[in-house]
């Protein structure tokens, strides 16, 4: 049984309490990503609404399956990860590592499949700037849905590479024994992130791959 | 604030099903026409579906405190009020017209 | 005779400093930051003032004038106004007045200090390259496409002193909630702590938009991704939009803490409880509620709906109601009180005094009729700097005095305080009440030329300026005598009634010797604090 002294800091009175701010810490913070991401769900809304036609055509580039495909490959991550903050509420020490490195590996399958994806705009000429190059009548616009593209599956990239350093820093206090059925907040915590990183992936798939498919 | 429940692996298991359902299900419905802007509508219902599934019972909000759902439901909150807020502007530009 | 072992003294070094985690000393670290900064703002505003003393464009050139206003609001919005009350009094002030031993997140506060360092370094670095000229407003499409300066590097700048912010609110909200002392329930809190835990909300919600709306700026300018671009099909209006919904509240991040400072020094100086304490504890939480609804007030008359507009002018009529409230309540606390007349005191009421004006000609740009004729004229920074200086500044300064010997264990000079308040007060008037004049006469922002017939006034806003920054010296000078020389305070030189004033000055690392033990309200000035607070077992652990 681990000395809670080593793990609970002073200005806390009891490691209840510690844990309590911890974890409303977190959703506080989880708070000021939704409105980061937010503040582009807002700018893709306006323009899909300006230019529906171009929304349309410009999304039909995008591979519907390599797209579902990286969502399912997340969703899979999001369960690993719960189950690694199971193992640590239980107290295990193995499961959580094996759990963790199952996660790992699926947001690195992930940005695989995302980079090769870049790679097929680059070669479509479909990233925006000067080598952009579509149907003239739709250029303007579908440049800026892929605009948004780049920036907000950029960004959510960005995030996911930031949370598996976090995992990484996990495993190894893990396999230090640093975490224990009392104590395991920093795998809560990291838990927290990585599903909200999902949950943003959730509401881009179809934003950005499953517009005007039908047509 | 999180109540330290733990749950089992088989309702884990039962919401990635769901989800890996719910997936499947938004990627074949997409190729449907349902008319006007059905579509869109049921993307985003099913994509809500999915956060959900993962806010509630991944992310424990189910079993924590009602703070942690004011904070959860918060963030979201907000963001409508700035997309509201965008949209009213530009869906009623030709109402009354802008000044300047 | 032993010396007292207390926050400032329990060790020495740079070290000690730079790597504290004590929230009182990241305050200090934060107070000589700010006011740097306050400075660097007030060197441009000088620059801007001596320009202005002729029509003609005499001084510096167009583009010159151009990113000395920009620089001059940079500077002070996010540099100054938005961390002060809350980083230096706040960081200082709210675990005390809760009865706790820390924030909930020590090594992240100080994390937020070198964050905000880190982001000043850029917007330095901008600065001293040549600087930026679009407006601390960074409308697109100039400053993501046309403009030729340094507008990359300075939105960097912004955005990571942004985080700064985020943390710090994050620090506060969580502290409020699970580290309350026993017995401080939150009808017990001090309105200083429900001021801070409103601009919290704003730190958490509205940030991040600004810090997405500037990337967004950056990505285009070095990507040219064409977001904003009319010329792509872009709307310049979604940057505003964007912009604003974070840059609306933040006004109110700069005012709500101010708020607070000014409801603890009325209760302190007029012996009395505020009155009105649900309303104006509610008050507080209502403006940062209705303040991000009314953005698009900035937004008039650039090409938005008027649909929109109409919305958006309701609303802001809306939200000076809460503001009215606390105005009367702090009114109604003086009436049949005890008053007193410290330098404290004298920035509280002149802040209820400038508020007002400041807050009321807000209506008037509220107003869709009004606005579309004063709207980007001197009546809007008349406006605002009632608000931000005849306001937040002056709150800023009221708190800095009246905490000052809890924070160094001295007093200041009481005469010299007064004086400089005064000469602040008249100072401020001279500068910025003309300025009123002149935008409703039609002289536009931003322009370093205007029409001879509106010289007069310009001549004495600039003489009301000179005035005003001798007053902003003043205490710089004292205050830093006072350091050496100021007579020693006690534990509570203002007999006040909050749990900070219940330990030494300067206090203990820990605060608190022995844990706090609330019983009643705050501002219970009817009675003695022996009957308000009792003390538990040792605080430490």
């Amino acid at each position: 049984m681990s000395d809670l002294s080593i793990v609970q800091a002073h200005q806390f009175d009891d490691i209840e309490q510690q844990h309590d701010a911890s974890w409303i810490g977190m959703w506080v913070f989880l708070g000021t990503e939704v409105m980061f991401f937010g503040g582009m769900f807002t700018g893709y809304t306006l323009y899909r609404n300006a230019y529906p036609q171009a929304f349309a055509s410009a999304s039909n580039h995008l591979d519907i399956w390599l797209g579902t495909i990286n969502t399912a490959v997340l969703i899979c991550s999001s369960f690993t990860m719960a189950l690694a903050v199971r193992s640590a509420q239980l107290g295990e020490r193995k499961p959580i590592i094996n759990f963790l490195l199952l996660t790992i590996l699926l947001g690195a399958v992930f940005l695989g499949i995302k980079f090769t994806e870049y790679y097929f705009k680059f070669e479509e000429h479909l990233v925006p700037g000067a080598a952009f190059n579509y149907e003239a009548s739709l250029a303007r616009p579908a440049e800026i849905f892929f605009s948004f593209y780049f920036a907000m599956t950029g960004m959510h990239a960005l995030h996911m590479i930031i949370g598996i350093g976090l995992l990484t820093v996990l495993i190894i206090k893990a396999r230090r024994g640093r975490f224990s059925a009392v104590y395991h907040t920093p795998v809560e915590l990291v838990g927290l992130y990585w599903h909200f990183v999902d949950i943003v992936w959730i509401f881009l798939f179809p934003l950005l791959y499953l517009v005007g498919r039908h047509l | 604030m999180s109540s330290g429940h733990v749950l089992s692996v088989k309702l884990y298991a039962v919401i990635f099903g769901s989800l890996i359902a719910l997936t499947l299900t938004t990627t074949g419905v997409a190729f449907m026409d349902l008319g006007g802007d059905l579509n869109a509508v049921i993307a985003l219902a099913i994509a809500v579906l999915k956060a959900l599934l993962v806010i509630l019972y991944f992310m424990h909000a189910r079993y924590s405190s009602r703070l942690t759902w004011v904070f959860a439901g918060a963030g979201f909150f907000w963001l409508m009020i700035l997309i509201g807020g965008t949209m009213d502007d530009f869906l009623t530009r030709n109402w009354f017209g802008t000044i300047g | 005779m032993e010396r007292r072992e207390h926050y400032l003294n329990v060790n020495y070094g740079i070290r000690s400093w730079l790597f504290t985690t004590d929230h009182k000393r990241i305050a200090w670290l934060y107070l000589l930051s700010v006011t740097f900064f306050f400075f660097i703002g007030g060197f441009f505003a000088t620059l801007i003032r001596l320009e202005l003393l002729t029509p003609q464009g005499d001084l510096v050139q167009a583009e010159t004038y151009n990113k000395l206003f920009t620089m001059h609001g940079v500077t002070m919005v996010f540099f100054f106004l938005i961390p002060s009350i809350p980083a230096v009094l706040g960081n200082f002030l709210v675990p005390m007045m809760i009865g706790a031993r820390d924030l909930a997140f020590p090594r992240l506060n100080l994390a937020s200090w070198y964050i905000f360092i880190l982001g000043g370094l850029f917007t330095v670095a901008a600065a001293a390259a040549g600087g930026v000229d679009t407006g601390w407003t960074f409308y697109t499409p100039y400053s993501s496409i046309y403009s030729n300066t340094h507008v990359a590097l300075t939105v960097v700048g912004i955005f990571i002193t942004g985080f700064s912010s985020i943390l710090t609110g994050l620090n506060f909200i969580v502290t409020i909630h699970t580290m309350r002392a026993p017995g401080m329930t939150w009808f017990r809190l001090p309105l200083f702590i429900w001021a801070h835990y409103a601009t919290s909300i704003i730190f958490i919600l509205g940030t991040p938009v600004i810090a997405i709306a500037l990337t967004l700026v950056g990505l285009e300018r070095i990507f040219h991704l064409g977001i904003f671009d009319p010329a792509l099909g872009g709307d310049p209006l979604l940057f505003q939009h964007l912009f604003w919904f974070y840059s609306h509240p933040a006004v109110y991040i700069m005012i709500l803490p101010a708020m607070g400072v000014v409801s603890e020094l009325i209760a302190c100086f007029s012996r009395k409880r505020v009155f009105g304490y649900g309303f104006v504890a509610f008050s507080s939480l209502a403006i940062a509620v209705l303040g991000f609804l009314v953005w698009g007030h900035h937004m008039f008359v650039a090409g938005q709906s008027v649909h929109a507009g109409m919305v958006f002018s309701l609303l802001s009529f809306l939200v000076a109601i809460p503001s009215a409230i606390k105005v009367f309540n702090w009114t109604a606390t003086l009436h049949k009180g005890s008053v007193s007349y410290n330098a404290p005191m004298l920035y509280a009421l002149g802040f209820i005094g400038l508020f007002t004006i400041g807050g009321l000609t807000g209506l008037f740009l509220a107003t869709l009729g009004i606005d579309i004729h004063v709207h980007d004229t001197y009546f809007v920074i008349a406006h605002f700097h009632y608000i931000m200086v005849g306001g937040a500044v002056m709150g800023y300064l009221g708190g800095i005095h009246f905490w000052w010997p809890k924070m160094t264990g001295r007093t200041y000079p009481e005469v010299w305080a007064r004086i400089a308040a005064l000469v602040i007060f008249i100072g401020f008037n001279l500068t910025f009440f003309p300025q009123f004049i002149l935008g409703y006469l039609g002289m536009p922002r931003r322009y370093h030329v205007y029409p001879p017939e509106f010289q007069v006034l310009n001549v004495m806003s600039t003489a009301g300026a000179s005035i005003l920054a001798v007053g902003y010296v003043l205490p710089l000078l004292y205050l830093m005598w006072s350091l050496r020389y100021g007579a020693v305070a006690g534990a509570n030189p203002w007999r006040a009634r909050g749990l900070e004033w219940q330990t030494a000055s300067p206090p203990p690392t820990d605060n608190f010797d022995r844990t706090p033990i609330v019983t009643e309200g705050a501002y219970a000035y009817e009675k003695e604090p022996e009957e308000i607070y009792t003390f538990g077992k040792p605080a430490h652990v």
